[in-house]
């Protein structure tokens, strides 16, 4: 009896059973779509999260001036003037791992709008810090890099200082004086709310880096910079960047004793453990959901397997009792479930294939993206030997006696 | 002399646990061609084993089977199939039809296990469905037939194969008297044409239309008469 033979009662015994073969097959593609789409949304939901934690800056690196000596007294981290906008420009030019840098200078200053004043942090700046903190405008437009190149004097308030000198004005348009000198006010911030430190992010105006400059810090060297925030192309490359920073930044300033720079590199390491952890418990969700929705599945298959032996151990009868070979019988099962390129290459291999194993292959080879993440997981070794084991207790048509089909049932 | 079937000192033995049931002890009788045998018995007196023996579904603890002047005991279980497939025909009390499979599909079976082409397992099947009486029946499914054309196709399905014996294990059992008679008639006839008969029943008229009875009790044969 040959394969096409078998082939065609397997298929006739799924045409007469319409009903269950339908139903069998949609509970076989809905599992499979069920893991498939529960592996998206979870890695949907992996990168919104990682987006989230990356906006806080699990990705940025602050690079901040050395300390300096002056009579005596030792300044502190951030408080010699080294940095400059050309390290900025050098480090997004010469480190592969890094996005973006934009340098910052920092100052306290005096705001006043006619009869109000408030006084904030002044944050000179290049486009790129913003985009670095993901920081839109709420009203009017962000700052450009003309605005940067041609030291306009217009600056971005943030929602409290609009709030304090403004009210409940619009601020767009209108003109400010900041230490003195007046800034067009050319837009809002977004509402970022309060850093991990507590401090008010939001209580600060932005104004183009060469404006501040020139017009309200006080530099040794007219190109100083107060620091510089760097953002890696990726979390992992958050390290090697760091390392490429260092390298560059000792050359350029003539470091030869590189325990003593004169600056400091700082990541939000603990910003990026949160990060880390929340993805390896991201991953540990997903694989325990993807397992035992496979492993519901394939209960499932493994019961209709049953179902149609048990169900079919009469036909399997009659057909031994009229001349059937027991491997006609097990490959008329197992056709409808068989990858046929086993049985072309090695026929010999197939029939040691239980039926449980068979439904499974062509499971995988139906599914093929649920089964590859599966196998990422590593856990599928343990689950083809589980089934492999199984594979004894599997009720083995030929034992049944075909005579005493449709009878009651003799004991031995 | 020409024997198709000879059954020398079988047993066949059953254990439950450690509880041993003797079911055979020592069955001997030989069947020659164009005979129709009737094995009568009481529930339990062994006669349906000793069919499950002739039918080569059962194997015997002991003692030898001739099957056409070939014994069976030496044979492994494919062996055994094929002897099944062209040598045995079986007619069921349950009919045991495939349900859901058009009448002449289920009298093809057999060809299909025994390799025949498609256009001339048609051709017998058809041929074997006249012999019976059902022609014009083919496409009918089983649910669509009396129990009495339902054992007819199962005898037509037992014939496909010009098989050396039919075994039939009570065929009328679950038939009506009329029915019976037109089935047990149906038998004389095939049994006239020189086909080879067995036949398990525990009805002493249905017993009648055979030309010799054996009698069993509790695994050994009481009585053979002609």
């Amino acid at each position: 009896m040959d394969f096409l033979q078998t082939l065609k009662i397997a298929l006739r015994a799924l045409r007469t059973n319409k009903m269950r073969s339908f139903l069998t097959m949609l509970g076989i593609i809905i599992g499979i779509a069920a893991v498939i789409a529960m592996m998206a949304v979870g890695s949907g939901a992996r990168h919104v999260i990682s987006q989230q934690i990356a906006s806080i800056g699990s990705n940025i690196i602050l690079v901040l001036p050395g300390s300096t000596t002056s009579g005596g007294l030792r300044t502190g981290s951030g408080g010699a003037q080294t940095l400059t906008s050309d390290d900025a420009k050098a480090i997004v030019n010469e480190c592969p791992s890094v996005e973006t840098a934009a340098p910052t200078t920092r100052s306290t200053a005096l705001a006043v709008y006619g009869n109000m004043n408030w006084s904030t942090v002044v944050m000179g700046t290049t486009p790129e810090l913003l985009a670095i903190r993901e920081w839109g405008v709420a009203a009017g437009r962000s700052i450009e890099q003309q605005d940067v190149d041609g030291a306009a004097k217009v600056c971005l308030l943030g929602q409290t200082v609009a709030e304090n000198l403004f009210g409940s004005d619009d601020p767009v348009g209108k003109i400010i004086r900041i230490k003195k000198v007046p800034f067009t006010v050319i837009g809002i911030l977004d509402r970022k709310g309060q850093s991990p430190q507590g401090q008010d992010q939001d209580d600060s105006i932005f104004v183009p880096l060469r404006t501040a400059q020139r017009n309200l810090v006080r530099t040794q060297r007219p190109n100083m910079v107060g620091a510089i925030m760097v953002k890696a192309k990726s979390e992992d490359l958050l390290g090697k960047a760091e390392e490429e920073i260092k390298a560059l930044l000792d050359q350029r300033h003539r470091i030869t004793n590189s325990k003593d720079p004169d600056y400091s590199t700082r990541n939000l390491s603990e910003i990026l453990a949160v990060a880390e952890q929340s993805s390896k418990a991201m991953s540990l969700l997903l694989g325990a959901v993807a397992s035992i929705s496979l492993i519901v599945g394939g209960i499932g298959i493994m019961n209709i397997m049953l179902v149609s032996v048990t169900e079919r151990t009469r036909e399997i009868g009659i057909r031994m009792a009229i001349g059937a070979r027991r491997n006609d019988i097990l490959l008329q099962f197992r056709a409808p479930h068989h990858d046929r390129r086993h049985y072309r290459y090695n026929p010999r291999r197939g029939r040691r294939y239980s039926c449980f194993q068979s439904a499974l292959l062509a499971d995988a080879h139906l599914g093929r993206v649920g089964i590859d993440r599966l196998l990422l997981l590593g856990s599928h070794r343990h689950f083809f030997r589980f089934l492999s084991r199984q594979k004894s207790s599997f009720p083995q048509p030929d034992r049944c006696t075909p005579l005493r089909v449709g009878r009651p049932h003799v004991q031995r | 002399m020409n024997r198709v079937i000879s059954l020398t000192d079988i047993r066949r033995v059953f254990s439950m646990g450690d509880q041993q049931f003797a079911a055979l002890k020592g069955v001997s009788f030989d069947v020659a061609p164009g005979e129709f045998v009737a094995i009568m018995g009481a529930s339990g007196s062994g006669k349906s084993t000793c069919m499950n023996v002739l039918g080569c579904l059962d194997r015997p603890t002991s003692g030898s089977y001739l099957l056409d002047g070939v014994d069976v005991g030496g044979m492994n279980a494919n062996q055994l199939a094929e002897i099944r497939n062209r040598k045995l025909g079986f007619v069921f009390q349950g009919f045991n039809l495939l349900a859901r499979t058009p009448a002449v599909e289920n009298v093809e079976l057999p060809l299909i296990y025994a390799g025949f082409q498609p256009k001339d397992r048609h051709v017998k099947a058809l041929a074997a469905m006249e012999m019976v009486g059902l022609a014009g029946k083919e496409n009918n499914h089983p649910s669509q037939l009396s129990g009495g054309q339902q054992q007819r196709v199962a005898i037509a399905r037992a014939l496909v194969n010009d098989p050396a014996v039919i075994l039939a294990d009570e065929p009328t059992g679950n038939l009506d008297s009329s029915t019976s008679a037109e089935i047990m008639t149906l038998f004389t006839a095939l049994n006239r044409q020189g086909i080879t008969i067995i036949m398990v029943t525990h009805e002493a008229d249905v017993a009648a239309y055979a030309g010799r009875r054996i009698t069993f009790r509790d695994g050994l044969i009481i009585g053979d008469t002609k």
